[in-house]
């Protein structure tokens, strides 16, 4: 197991230098010099040579790639020229929100998600299974930002039951952060389980046909033990990638919903780099982001090994 | 066929809606099989012994249609519910499937396996079901069993992943066992074995027991009575020594060729039986073998020969042109 943890830990280092590389391309491609940017209104072509040579932006692109990396691998990811915030610490104080937003928008779309997909697998092509395919279907076209307004419509503004924007820290307040976070977490749920349910839904119904299922039957077990034990486990794998991608994208923050709901988390905080043009936070933000999603993968590679035995002692 | 019968087959017939229209896997076939008796059931693939199999076992796919009865120790297995049926599986029947790679569960241990299935019959707790599976193990004679407990299927070789299947299957004392193709995913010198090894547990226990194969030579010295099938009908049915002294069927005797022998010259061509079963979705007025039967007339082509009963007793043969009328033919 030690040696499969290493073996994949390996693939990483090309992996997220690739990511770098990328980041820093796209930050460097954008139009327009970083120099002017900061100079604004008091931008004379002089002033802008002299900033461009205290930043280094008249080195060629290799070079400052170089630069920059070495940096990185320091922990100096820079700072903001606006605010004079470190990358790092403007993330850190925006992750929690994120964070939490996305552990609870993907346990809301498990919660649908799964129990659904077992009963429908269950009794694949009867009536509930249909109903429940055909709303899922329809769910997954139905963007975010419609799914917050009718949500906000009806649980704010209707039933005045929960607040539609705002923010506490759950440190401060768990009760309040909580009744904040759950808007924007069962939008993103909402949008996430109709993806869960489909994926387990048919690789549960592949798996039903199996001859160790039929054998489980025979041995005279208990539907529910067939179902949860016998079937689930090993119907699990695509679910778990599909989790692991769905949390790995929600990691950049989900920025329309955190945009709507006005959470202060990453996605906002990414938006707001881009409106103000601040290059730095854009790319160390994006980084740090493309990074966690290499690592969650990693994860997810991972759970594969603790849930299918085979993968764990290198046979498939 | 002395005693009462623990197992009688009356009538069954299965039919699979397919694309291409109904399939009757199974056609009216009768069966029956006395406490601690063993039958075989030989045919070519396709012919329904597997679909039989699940219909007596009440394991069909969830679009099979099955009729007629199937009785066992005075139930109608067919009749029963969901409940009923598992308090009758592995306590009075039990199966072992043909490939055990895909028979046990991948991503559950060996013990799990086996404790599972006693612990959901008899009464014991989890230490007793441990020491029991164990010994179940032992008793199908695979070494170091604690150790094994707590293997994963593709830890083990193939013979010992159909060992640990037979253990499953042994597991609570079933009366009647179905060993469905039970060596065809194994290496020959392991077949003998395990074939060995079920035989010897079927005697200890007094169970009965169903092997489906499709090979001839493995029910000649195993069973008691045979049954052949071709194209889902039974189409000779007699007591295993009868069979083999006497074939009536000329498929039988068709089946009995294709083994390969020892003795033939090297780089001689394998005997095979000409052509391909009918399809099943389409049905012949007529016997279904005519086609490829070398005795085969017109009389073969538009009537059904019904199983009739041979001369020696509780021999039974579908067949309008015996082999004992042909002569000459045999192994």
């Amino acid at each position: 197991m030690l040696g499969f943890v290493a073996r994949r830990l390996t693939y990483l280092v090309p992996v997220l230098l690739a990511v770098s590389l990328l980041t820093f391309l796209i930050a460097s491609l954008l139009p327009g010099d970083l120099a002017y940017v900061i100079l604004g209104d008091q931008a004379t072509p002089d002033k802008v040579e002299a900033l461009r040579h205290d930043m280094g932006l008249d080195q060629p692109l290799l070079i400052r790639y170089v630069g920059w990396l070495g940096h990185i691998l320091q922990g100096d990811f820079g700072r903001s020229f606006r605010t004079g915030q470190t990358v790092l610490q403007a993330v850190a104080e925006r992750l929690p929100v994120s964070f939490e937003l996305m552990i609870l928008a993907e346990l809301a779309g498990l919660l649908i998600g799964v129990p659904l997909a077992i009963v429908c697998a269950a009794r694949s092509g009867g009536a509930f299974d249909r109903f429940v395919t055909s709303s899922a279907f329809g769910m997954l076209s139905v963007p975010t930002f419609l799914s917050a307004i009718l949500l906000i419509y009806l649980f704010a503004v209707e039933l005045r039951l929960l607040p539609a924007t705002g923010y506490v820290p759950f440190a401060e307040d768990p009760l309040g952060n909580l009744r904040f976070m759950a808007l924007p977490a069962l939008t993103l749920g909402f949008a996430e389980w109709p993806g869960i349910m489909r994926v387990l839904r048919s690789d549960m119904i592949a798996t039903l046909q199996e001859d160790f299922i039929a054998l489980a039957r025979a041995k005279g077990l208990k539907p529910s033990r067939i179902l949860f034990v016998h079937a689930l486990k090993p119907s699990s794998l695509t679910l778990v990638t599909v989790t692991g991608i769905n949390i790995g994208r929600l990691m950049g923050g989900a920025v329309i919903v955190e945009s709507i709901f006005a959470l202060p988390g990453i996605g906002r905080l990414l938006v707001g780099a881009i409106y103000t043009r601040d290059l730095v936070i854009l790319q160390g933000v994006v980084l740090l982001v493309a990074t966690g999603f290499v690592i969650m993968n990693f994860i997810v590679d991972m759970l594969y090994a603790v849930l299918d035995p085979r993968i764990r002692h290198g046979h498939a | 066929m002395t005693g009462r019968a623990l197992l009688s087959v009356e009538d069954v017939a299965v039919d699979l809606p397919t694309a291409r229209g109904n399939l009757r896997a199974v056609d009216h076939v009768d069966l029956a099989l006395a406490p601690g008796r063993t039958l075989g059931i030989v045919g070519e693939s396709g012919c329904g012994k597997t679909m039989l199999s699940r219909a007596i076992l009440q394991l069909l796919p969830k679009q099979a249609k099955l009729a007629g009865r199937v009785m066992f120790d005075g139930q109608n297995l067919a009749r029963c519910d969901e409940p009923a049926l598992r308090k009758l599986r592995a306590r009075s029947l039990a199966v072992v499937f043909q490939d055990p790679m895909t028979s046990l569960n991948p991503v559950l241990t060996i013990g799990t396996q086996l404790i599972e299935t006693l612990q959901e019959h008899l009464a014991l707790d989890l230490g007793a079901a441990r020491k029991r599976s164990a010994e179940l193990l032992a008793a199908v004679g695979i070494p170091a069993p604690e150790q094994r407990l707590a293997q994963y299927p593709h830890q083990l070789s193939g013979g010992m992943r159909q060992r640990v299947a037979i253990a499953i299957a042994l597991s609570c004392e079933p009366r009647l066992l179905i060993a469905d193709e039970p060596t065809t995913a194994l290496d020959v010198t392991i077949q003998a074995q395990i074939l060995d090894l079920l035989a010897r547990e079927q005697r200890r226990r007094h169970m009965a027991m169903i092997l489906i194969t499709h090979d001839l030579g493995v029910v000649a010295g195993r069973t008691d009575e045979v049954a052949v099938m071709y194209a889902g009908r039974v189409v000779e049915r007699a007591p295993t020594q009868a069979l083999f002294k006497r074939m009536q069927m000329p498929y039988t005797e068709a089946l009995l060729g294709a083994i390969p022998k020892l003795d033939a010259a090297p780089h001689a061509p394998l005997p095979a039986i000409s052509g391909r079963p009918p399809d099943p979705t389409r049905p012949l007025a007529g016997c279904a073998f005519a086609p490829r039967c070398r005795y085969a007339d017109g009389h073969c082509a538009s009537a059904k020969p019904p199983l009739s009963a041979a001369e020696t007793p509780a021999h039974h043969y579908a067949c309008f042109h015996p082999l004992r009328l042909a002569e000459g033919a045999g192994a």
